[in-house]
């Protein structure tokens, strides 16, 4: 195996880009995080994006977004239908194969157009469950009843983790979401959306973007003062079919957990990417972080939600906390589809 | 899975059994699940400075901060390199025929494009990429590339922030310019000349 590290990140996120294309987003992002350790596309071995079409309605704005990258000469490219952070794993794999060195990663999202809980519906099977038009909220909701009632978890816990995002945003400039006075009184007292879930537990959609650039072996050393790099990184799904899934549970998290050898020594930092607290407290316990570790410290997902990008912001937000020291061992997770579905986990140590 | 598509998959080949109440009910063959999703269309920085100048009869592009190439209509960007492009230029409703086709399909929902119509890359006066448009007020066959043209514009009453401005482009009568010199292959040889230089 090859040594690979996170050597940049860049990112933007805000409530909604009402003034700039897809494009236009991901210009200064991609140039940051090129431009922090020097490179031009022309040093890039291997370029990768996540996106989804559906989210502004814009057939192949994928390939619109190649504009920001400069495709010419004529680069090498792949792209997912994915969170950013499944293109991480497609650029490492590449990586690892060999033949390039260095790669750049991008994803973003721009849900402000549509109607995001109702879009979201697209991706449920096509004949029982998607003709029917059930909302993102109110899937989200029956998961959550049945982990109220089955004691899964609790109101107060859910109203912690909802506190926990609101507190941490608060200096969180890329957070959409926050509140340093925010309490559990506070927070339990909210009214539902759908019941049982009540708005904070749901996070605050965003636009946004994000790019990372990824180098292996000396290549990362010489562009990085202290690369990010990835001890372990793995992705696994569950069935579609959420009538044959234990919604209390999510055994690919589990999975990439120990896959990527989460848990083989203390992890600093923890940054998820759950669009529910329900699915953030799933997580944790999947995961098996302990005391010693400072979950979504900054708010995480639920401050802030960028479909297609949640993910790999949390790994460009966990690789950050390496670069600049303020960590040793952090991990980033990413999650798709309906209730935490596919899975993804980057563990990543500094030297 | 059977290579013969004529012969049905194992799994309906053999005793399937229902309800005796749907016994001689018709199989279902087809599922339609409508979707329809509502979206407000942003155009965007670059796009919104082009439209806006578009409903004053102007027409706006953008210049390439790395070798001044100027790209109509703007989207932000020089594709080549991902370098924003912040200033904008702006160009004459003139220019010429950089490629062209002639065709004779209708285009649903529009039926007042007679047919035949000539569609065109136009490239404007300053201009170092083509945009594309309805070549008229000529006989098909006499459009050639290198053939200068002037935009025939709405009335101004009627102006708004579309690119439906522009009913089409007519010929000016001016004389031609070399196809060598017509469309992309002055620039492309402008670059390509740079290249080497650099």
């Amino acid at each position: 195996m090859r040594d690979i590290a996170v050597v940049s990140v860049a990112q933007h996120q805000e409530k909604a880009l009402t003034h700039t294309t897809e494009v236009e987003l991901m210009v200064p992002i991609i140039n940051e995080a090129r431009g922090a350790v020097g490179l031009t596309q022309d040093d890039i071995g291997f370029t990768c994006s996540g996106s989804s079409d559906f989210l502004a309605g814009q057939a192949f704005s994928f390939v619109h977004t190649l504009d920001a990258v400069g495709a010419i000469p004529p680069i090498s490219e792949s792209h997912v239908e994915m969170d950013g952070a499944w293109a991480l794993y497609e650029a490492w794999v590449k990586l690892q194969i060999g033949g390039v060195d260095t790669a750049l990663v991008y994803s973003y999202g721009k849900s402000s157009p549509g109607s995001l809980r109702d879009v979201l519906s697209t991706q449920l099977d096509p004949y029982y469950l998607g003709p029917l038009w059930p909302d993102a909220f109110s899937l989200a909701a029956l998961q959550a009843r049945i982990m109220l009632e089955s004691g899964a978890v609790s109101e107060q816990r859910l109203a912690e983790i909802a506190v926990r995002s609101l507190n941490g945003a608060a200096d969180n400039s890329l957070a959409v979401r926050s509140s340093a006075d925010a309490t559990v009184e506070g927070v339990l007292a909210e009214a539902p959306i759908a019941d049982p879930l009540r708005p904070s537990d749901c996070a605050a959609s965003a636009d946004g973007g994000v790019a990372v650039v990824l180098a292996a072996g000396d290549r990362a050393r010489e562009l990085c003062e202290r690369p990010a790099w990835i001890r372990g990184i793995d992705h696994r799904i569950d069935p579609h079919q959420p009538g044959v899934r234990d919604l209390t549970r999510a055994p690919s998290a589990q999975a990439v957990a120990v896959n990527s050898g989460a848990g083989n020594d203390r992890l600093d930092v923890a940054e998820l990417a759950a669009p529910f607290t329900t699915q953030e407290h799933i997580l944790e316990l999947e995961l098996g972080l302990g005391n010693g570790t400072a979950v979504n410290a900054k708010g995480g997902a639920l401050a802030g939600h960028t479909m297609m990008a949640a993910g790999l912001m949390r790994i460009a937000d966990a690789a950050a906390q390496i670069h600049d020291e303020r960590a040793d061992r952090v991990l980033g997770h990413a999650a798709s589809g309906l209730y935490l579905q596919q899975n993804l986990v980057c563990v990543m140590e500094g030297e | 899975m059977s290579a013969d598509p004529s012969i049905p998959p194992t799994a309906l080949s053999g005793e399937v059994s229902l309800p005796e109440k749907l016994a001689d009910v018709e199989p279902v063959r087809s599922v339609r699940t409508p979707i329809r999703l509502d979206y407000d269309f942003i155009p965007g920085s670059a796009s919104s400075g082009y439209l806006n100048a578009f409903a004053d009869r102007k027409i706006l592009g953008q210049r390439s901060p790395v070798d001044g190439a100027v790209f109509v209509p703007p989207r932000g960007v020089d594709p080549r390199h991902g370098a924003a492009t912040p200033d904008y230029v702006e160009l004459p409703d003139t220019g010429h025929v950089g490629g062209f086709c002639v065709t004779r399909l209708p285009i649903p929902g529009r039926d007042d494009l007679e047919i035949p119509y000539v569609s065109a890359w136009i490239h404007l006066d300053g201009a170092d990429i083509g945009f594309l448009g309805l070549v008229a007020g000529i006989d098909t066959s006499e459009v050639r590339m290198g053939m200068r043209v002037r935009a025939v514009w709405k009335p101004d009453d009627e102006l708004g922030r579309t690119a439906e401005n522009i009913l089409h482009w007519e010929p000016t009568g001016e004389p031609d310019i070399p196809v060598t010199a017509a469309g992309t292959n002055a620039w492309h040889a402008k670059q390509a000349a740079a290249g080497e230089q650099g």
